[in-house]
């Protein structure tokens, strides 16, 4: 996990800026967000990036619930989170301003299109008057900007339509964020021409709004240098890219394929957020990869056991209805003993909930989602690089112990890009699978003393053919048992073989104190959040220190020797206490829930306030 | 995997294990005709695998020396599947009841067919649940009284051959447990096939559903109420083949003929006419058995194939995709 470890978050934040976008889900907010998010990155700035779109894909104009947003925080080194509250905001409409300016901050900027504050948008987004005019914005800085009709002069020349000419305005507003922030049109160029190959014209109208609105930025009457600092640390070393979640995940699961040199079979159905994964690999095809969207959820989970009972690594992913509807596939790779990775990007629930907003609700549903005794591993990556190196150990867990491994992640993780350093391939180790190939001794489940994992036969092995199922199996050979004594003996096996598994995810204090009044236990998305208010309180003189569970089950052998350095615990996640209840009940330990579903990350003000409430003393 | 010829008996593939099917079970005989086409096939019996569902046909890997998966109820044609997609060289055959088949798996099945997936599909339809003892089926003739249907079935009856060709299936045949000849003949046919290939077995439940279809498969009634059909041939039936079935396209249906030499000739690559049999269910018709519909169509891996050439990744292969968009600082 040593390539995985997140920044050094010993040292306190310098300053940092935090930018704002809210547009129409329409009007390209998500590719501007994503296009300002990798200049910022290859001006050397660390960044955390939250897109927060709505489930419609094209709500209509204007209105409040078809608001796309984005936000990114970016300064030096050990940016975590996309920030509390933004320094400023672009808000192309009523309605996104109307949704978006309580997330700035007093004296905070806002740019806005005065083009787009027509009566019915007004009316639309529910103002009874135009805020741009008289003093309800009176607590920011307010810029207006007449970006559609600066965006159709500017791209008048390369003789597009009117309709192009509307859809040029987030590269206006681009090029105007490289004027008030810093960072290079390059990259974004040669991406527009990259992206509109095919139709250069409208290639040319991009490029030449993104450099018009980068021009315009020189008339505007605004001191840039008020709105950011050049936070640019000391130039970092070596190779990086951003990469999302999703991206990260996806590399991963690639990785898995170049260090086994098995066949990797990526099996899922649509589903939002996990559909991204998909899409990623698909691109990947043929090289040591193949994607299938199956028909359902329970295709595609009984699809990858096939691949891996077949000798390659099945993987299957989905969100949390889709995780509901592999149960009963989950847990006949846990009877059968087949290695298979299971991804869920978890999202708001129950039901269809909020599809696009993160929650970390699904924790109990992995534990414990499956009929009968099922015990399998629960990892969760913390940061979207994490997804890397977890979903690499996930894999490994998988093919060593003969196990279905599931791994947590959630919208926020798949979404959210940051700046990574390319871990060095070569120093990956290699994942090695036991295929058997000897008959001589041959049982199917016979166990290997030390792992108590089984051997993995595959059809075509000379002298193995052997037959196994969902119903009970005789230890040893395998064959149909409906014997008390056994299945009370495979069922320990089974629960024994997942106890001991040993993981390279470290269980350590991950920052503040390593003993003293508060423990603070996070895990998955909430990570940045945590580590910010940990640093808050501990700047304050409290004795906190802050522990991210990667493996949520087993759950780390170390953790109890950590849970009693502590006087409290205290377990903020985005649930109504999941994680809380688990250590609770294993540890007969008094962890304190911080819990929170609202489809958004923690704020760290917010998290600082809880916190401070839990501190031994505090006023209850 | 070499191509050669292993010499093998049915007995080969016969397991250790007990066979649990109730005695007189249609089942023996569809396992006796299975073997027998495996030891035909002259495979070795490591590059074949049976997968199955949940049901009493889906024992069915137990008992074939083979590889063998009994996986959950509905999903083996996905499980199945994914053997193929890890590893295509495999003999896979897929063997479910109907409610594996068109209940709980209907999803499963509609899709293997329309992909093309290159699996041998044994629908065994006794048209009962039996081991859950005795409900319904989908396949249930209207008026079957069962545990769950008291008063007998309202809901009209499934046509699985008539699904299999809907649902875009490019092999599609029905047999009958009781024909020791026919069903081989069929099974080998379908083994041949290279895509998904579906066979209907008529299967008899001695215990829930005795003689579902016992005027049509019993020795005695079999020439008069069957017609099995031969790519090329005339649609004969009758003791001497003395009667045969001429078919009314602008009908889609058959009619009698005395005159053999009017009998219309099989010709499996018509879909309408392979339609036309499958949906032929009339007291007063004979029904059709043999393949009904058989044309060459690229098999999912192969199309998969085509689209990407499936290769292993180097970790060399693997640096240039991490470095994508990458920058050195």
């Amino acid at each position: 996990m040593t390539a995985a470890a997140p920044a050094n978050h010993a040292h306190a934040p310098t300053t940092r800026t935090v930018v704002r976008f809210a547009g129409d889900s329409g009007d390209g907010i998500q590719v501007l967000g994503a296009e300002f998010a990798k200049a910022v990155a290859l001006d050397r700035h660390d960044l955390m990036t939250l897109p927060d779109f709505p489930a419609e894909i094209r709500a209509p104009a204007g209105s409040t619930f078809g608001v796309s947003a984005f936000q990114i925080q970016f300064g030096d080194d050990g940016v975590l989170t996309p920030g509390d509250q933004a320094d400023a905001l672009f808000a192309f409409n009523p309605a996104a301003l109307k949704t978006n300016v309580g997330a700035l901050k007093p004296g905070g900027l806002i740019v806005a299109d005065p083009g787009a504050f027509s009566a019915r948008n007004l009316k639309r987004a529910g103002y009874a008057a135009n805020p741009l005019d008289g003093d309800a914005l009176s607590r920011y800085r307010l810029v207006t900007v007449d970006i559609a009709r600066l965006t159709a002069e500017a791209v008048a020349a390369t003789g597009v339509g009117k309709k192009q000419a509307g859809r040029a305005k987030n590269f206006w507003s681009l090029g105007l964020c490289f004027w008030l922030f810093g960072g290079e049109r390059g990259a974004t160029i040669e991406w527009i021409e990259g992206k509109f190959a095919k139709a250069p014209e409208v290639a040319a109208s991009n490029v030449a709004a993104l450099n018009a609105g980068h021009a315009y930025g020189e008339t505007l009457e605004l001191d840039a240098g008020s709105t950011a600092q050049d936070t640019r640390t000391a130039p970092r070393h070596g190779l990086f890219r951003t990469v999302t979640g999703t991206d990260a995940m996806g590399l991963g699961l690639a990785a898995v394929a170049a260090l086994s040199g098995l066949k990797l079979t990526y099996c899922s159905y649509p589903i939002t957020p996990a559909s991204a994964l998909l899409h990623f690999l698909a691109g990947l095809n043929g090289r040591g990869v193949s994607t299938f969207q199956a028909e359902d959820e329970i295709a595609s989970a009984t699809a990858a056991i096939g691949a891996s009972y077949a000798g390659g690594l099945g993987v299957t992913a989905s969100s949390g209805p889709g995780l509901v509807l592999k149960g009963e596939a989950l847990g006949l790779a846990v009877a059968v003993e087949l290695p298979l990775v299971a991804i869920d990007v978890q999202r708001a629930g129950p039901s269809t909930g909020m599809p696009t907003k993160p929650e970390q609700a699904d924790l109990n549903l992995a534990l414990y989602g499956r009929h009968g005794e099922a015990p399998l591993p629960v990892l969760a990556p913390a940061t979207p690089a994490e997804c890397f190196h977890v979903v690499i150990e996930a894999a490994r867990l998988a093919m060593q112990y003969m196990t279905p491994v599931l791994v947590l992640s959630d919208a926020y993780i798949a979404n959210a890009a940051q700046a990574w350093q390319l871990p060095d391939v070569d120093a990956l180790p290699a994942i090695t699978p036991a295929f058997r190939t000897e008959p001589r001794g041959f049982q199917p489940f016979a166990r290997n003393p030390d792992t108590l994992a089984r051997p993995w036969a595959t059809p075509g092995t000379t002298g193995l053919a052997h037959r196994i199922g969902g119903l009970e199996r005789g230890a040893g050979a395998g064959d149909i048992s409906y014997d008390p004594d056994n299945h009370e003996a495979m069922s320990r096996l089974r629960a024994a073989k997942v106890a001991g598994i040993e993981s390279t995810l470290p269980c350590e204090i991950d920052g503040g104190a390593e003993a003293g009044d508060l423990l603070v236990i996070g895990w998955g998305s909430t990570y940045g959040a945590i580590v910010e208010a940990v640093q808050g309180l501990t700047s304050q003189g409290h004795a906190v220190g802050h522990l991210h569970l990667r493996q949520l089950w087993p759950l780390p052998p170390n953790l109890a020797d950590i849970l009693q350095r502590f006087r409290a615990v205290a377990v903020p996640e985005l649930n109504h206490g999941q994680l809380a209840r688990l250590i609770r009940s294993e540890f007969l330990v008094d962890a304190q829930p911080i819990g929170q579903m609202r489809g958004q990350p923690f704020k760290v003000a917010h998290l600082e306030a809880e916190l401070t409430a839990l501190l031994p003393g505090a006023p209850r | 995997m070499s191509g050669q010829v292993i010499a093998l008996t049915a007995r080969d593939f016969e397991t250790d294990q007990e066979v649990r099917w109730c005695p007189g079970c249609g089942d023996y005989a569809i396992l006796k005709s299975v073997r027998r086409v495996l030891a035909q096939l002259g495979r070795r019996r490591e590059d074949t695998v049976f997968v199955s569902g949940i049901g009493c046909a889906a024992r069915f890997p137990y008992y074939v020396d083979t590889y063998g998966f009994h996986s959950i109820h509905g999903r083996a044609p996905s499980l199945a599947t994914g053997i193929k997609l890890a590893n295509p060289a495999l003999d896979v055959w897929v063997v479910g009841g109907d409610a594996d088949f068109l209940a709980i798996g209907g999803n499963h099945l509609l899709h293997v067919l329309r992909r093309n997936v290159d699996l041998n599909l044994v629908l065994v339809n006794n048209a009962i649940y039996g081991l859950t003892k005795g409900q319904a089926s989908p396949t249930s003739s209207v008026g079957t009284r069962s545990p769950s249907s008291p008063a007998g079935t309202f809901d009209a009856p499934m046509n699985p051959a008539a699904l299999a060709l809907g649902a875009g299936g490019s092999f599609v045949a029905r047999s009958a447990d009781m024909l020791q000849d026919h069903l081989p003949e069929t099974l080998l046919r379908a083994s041949a096939y290279r895509g998904a290939a579906f066979v209907e077995v008529l299967q008899n439940c001695i215990v829930y559903n005795d003689n579902a279809f016992g005027d049509l498969t019993r020795k005695a009634a079999r020439a008069e109420k069957t017609v099995q059909v031969r790519h090329g041939e005339p649609m004969l039936f009758g003791a001497n083949g003395e009667r045969g079935l001429v078919y009314e396209p602008w009908q889609g249906t058959f009619r009698i003929t005395e005159n053999v030499a009017e009998a219309t000739l099989h010709d499996e690559t018509n879909p309408a006419l392979a339609m036309a049999l499958a949906r032929l269910v009339d007291d007063a018709l004979p029904m059709p058995l043999g393949v009904f519909y058989a044309v060459p169509r690229p098999h999912y891996v192969a199309a998969l194939e085509a689209n990407a050439p499936q290769q292993p990744l180097t970790r060399g292969e693997f640096k240039d995709i991490l470095r994508t968009g990458s920058w050195r600082a």
